[in-house]
């Protein structure tokens, strides 16, 4: 077969199509729609209440949108839409392809459990049952977002928010999942800790090719991690486009003034 | 010994204790659990004439049970002869008119909390277990609604966190009682707080093994030959508890041992936890190291 002879539209990964989420008379996500790929960070930056949350929860599997239809591409039944699923199967996807970093650790760890713990937890969710190879798969991951073995055992209660975040970052990749979720995973943090951590944060989604879906009302974190980006505003998306064609020639005067806004020093 | 008599109105309370609705409702719970072996079945608990945590659960569950053909054991970490194990039989031969005995294999019911006697139990036989904590994913999950879904949806990857911290810290598995189980492949049980010695006496047992918690009103069961197996990791399998010492006045050297502690000298005896067990074998002509001379004198000293 020759490859040049044909173009192969690749698949998305992530196929949402008009989104509607209300609050009552508040419409937190009206009539949305995009498509994300293998490989790429899409980000969605907005002020507070513009309805970025919302639209991280309803894509995430985490809240049912009133209207329209959230499809991902499942290892075993392809492009699928995930309120359609069957709980267990629903579950089951979030578990083994998802991954859902928090603003705070606090949401995202177990606190009463040690460190390694959270981080080798999704392997045992996906039925690693060795405790060596777990451990040493714990300790790589430990290197590899730059935290110190010597605090494997730790709590993760007793660690600073960066490394919190770190030890994260690490339970949600581990596992190997296709998409990440991120919401505001810098916010917290100071900016040198911050600035290290978006460092690893775009090494790692660079090597394992992961789609990443990030909410941050922080342009710089936009600038570099994402691709993409969508600018919202009260629920709507009012701007759309390539991370650096939205942030220097920003159309929308919503997105104008995001931009104008930030401080420079 | 007729169960009739509890209508005439001399009697003070229904046949064991109970009304009959109470212990038809009770039973219906206890064969949802038989029939899905491992699954906490919810029931309405009601109250008993001892606090929570002295073995409501296991009572109401004997209580709903017995009849007067029965014999009834109760124990009480192994020994037939401690407070609690003689309250509560005391309670059954008063309410229920029931012979009771100590011998494990005289008898037809068996209320215990901490132990499952030694003597392999046969078919016929009933262990009623009384359990403070029937969720063994509490540690690790507070919410009983996401529990309820994990055991739904056989999510049980949570478990193995708690073991995977246990031999990060300490080299192995150190779980020593309510070692959660697997049963029939499908349902995660934490056995009532019975050592993990005892575990392998519920896989493919001849006896009906139930498990009632009374405050959180809560039944399971494991049905007769029914696979029951240990969680534990591939390259740290389980293993149940072992001694360097023998039982001091029988010389067992395969049951689970108590030590006592003989006086302020710091001196002390390894004596088997299952009294009925002991006694058996003392009778028989075995014979540990303080076994004759001083066992009066030991028991005193020990007290």
């Amino acid at each position: 077969m020759n490859a040049m002879s044909q173009i192969v539209e690749p698949l998305p990964l992530l196929r949402v199509t008009r989104l509607t989420k209300a609050f009552g008379p508040v419409v937190a996500c009206r009539n949305i729609s995009f498509d994300l790929y293998p490989g790429e960070v899409l980000g969605i930056v907005g002020e507070s209440g513009s309805g970025k949350t919302t639209l991280l929860n309803c894509i995430s599997g985490r809240m049912q949108p009133d209207e329209g239809e959230v499809a991902f591409a499942t290892r075993r039944l392809g492009l699928t839409d995930i309120y359609n699923l069957p709980e267990p199967d629903r579950r089951r996807m979030q578990r083994e392809e998802w991954g859902f970093v928090h603003q705070s650790a606090r949401e995202g760890l177990r606190m009463r459990a040690t460190a390694s713990a959270n981080v080798a937890e999704p392997l045992m969710n996906m039925g690693g049952r060795h405790y060596g190879r777990m451990r040493a798969e714990t300790e790589r991951w430990f290197n590899r977002v730059e935290l110190d073995p010597a605090r494997l055992d730790g709590q993760p209660r007793l660690f600073s928010g960066g490394m919190q975040q770190r030890v994260q970052i690490a339970r949600n990749l581990i596992h190997g999942p296709r998409m990440v979720f991120m919401d505001e995973p810098t916010g917290g943090l100071d900016v040198s800790v911050q600035a290290r951590l978006l460092d690893l944060m775009r090494e790692l989604v660079r090597d394992l090719g992961l789609a990443v879906v990030l909410v941050t009302h922080d342009m710089a974190v936009a600038r570099l991690l994402a691709d993409r980006l969508l600018v919202m505003k009260q629920g709507d998306v009012v701007e759309s486009g390539l991370t650096d064609q939205v942030l220097d020639d920003p159309q929308h005067p919503y997105s104008q003034l995001l931009v104008s806004s930030v401080l420079q020093i | 010994m007729n169960p009739q008599k509890s209508n005439q109105p001399a009697q003070q309370y229904s046949y064991a204790y109970l009304d009959e609705q109470t212990k038809r409702m009770i039973r219906r719970s206890i064969l949802k659990a038989l029939a899905i072996p491992g699954y906490q079945v919810p029931f309405g608990s009601r109250e008993m004439p001892v606090p929570y945590g002295w073995g409501t659960g296991g009572i109401q569950v004997t209580a709903a049970l017995i009849g007067p053909d029965d014999v009834f054991k109760c124990i009480d970490q192994g020994a037939d002869d401690t407070t609690n194990a003689v309250s509560i039989r005391q309670f059954f031969a008063k309410v229920a008119d029931v012979a009771t005995t100590e011998d494990t294999s005289e008898a037809t019911i068996i209320q215990s909390r901490h132990r499952i006697p030694e003597k392999t139990l046969k078919q016929g036989q009933i262990m009623v277990m009384q359990v403070p904590q029937p969720e063994p994913l509490r540690t690790m999950e507070a919410r009983e609604t996401e529990t309820r879904a994990m055991h739904a949806y056989e999510e049980y990857g949570v478990q193995y966190v708690s073991l995977y911290q246990s031999v990060a810290a300490h080299g192995r598995i150190t779980i020593g009682a309510t070692y959660p189980v697997m049963v029939n492949e499908r349902y995660l049980m934490g056995p009532s707080p019975i050592p993990k010695f005892d575990n392998p006496k519920i896989n493919q047992s001849e006896a009906i093994m139930l498990f009632g918690a009374g405050r959180e009103k809560r039944i399971y069961a494991v049905p007769p030959h029914t696979d029951v197996r240990s969680l534990d990791f591939e390259d740290y399998p389980f293993e149940v508890q072992t001694w360097d010492e023998i039982c001091a006045l029988c010389g067992s050297e395969d049951s689970y041992l108590d030590e006592v502690v003989l006086d302020d000298q710091g001196n002390r005896m390894f004596v088997c936890s299952d009294t009925h067990h002991c006694s058996v074998r003392r009778d028989a002509g075995h014979a540990g190291p303080l076994a004759g001379h001083a066992l009066g004198s030991a028991k005193e000293a020990a007290e």
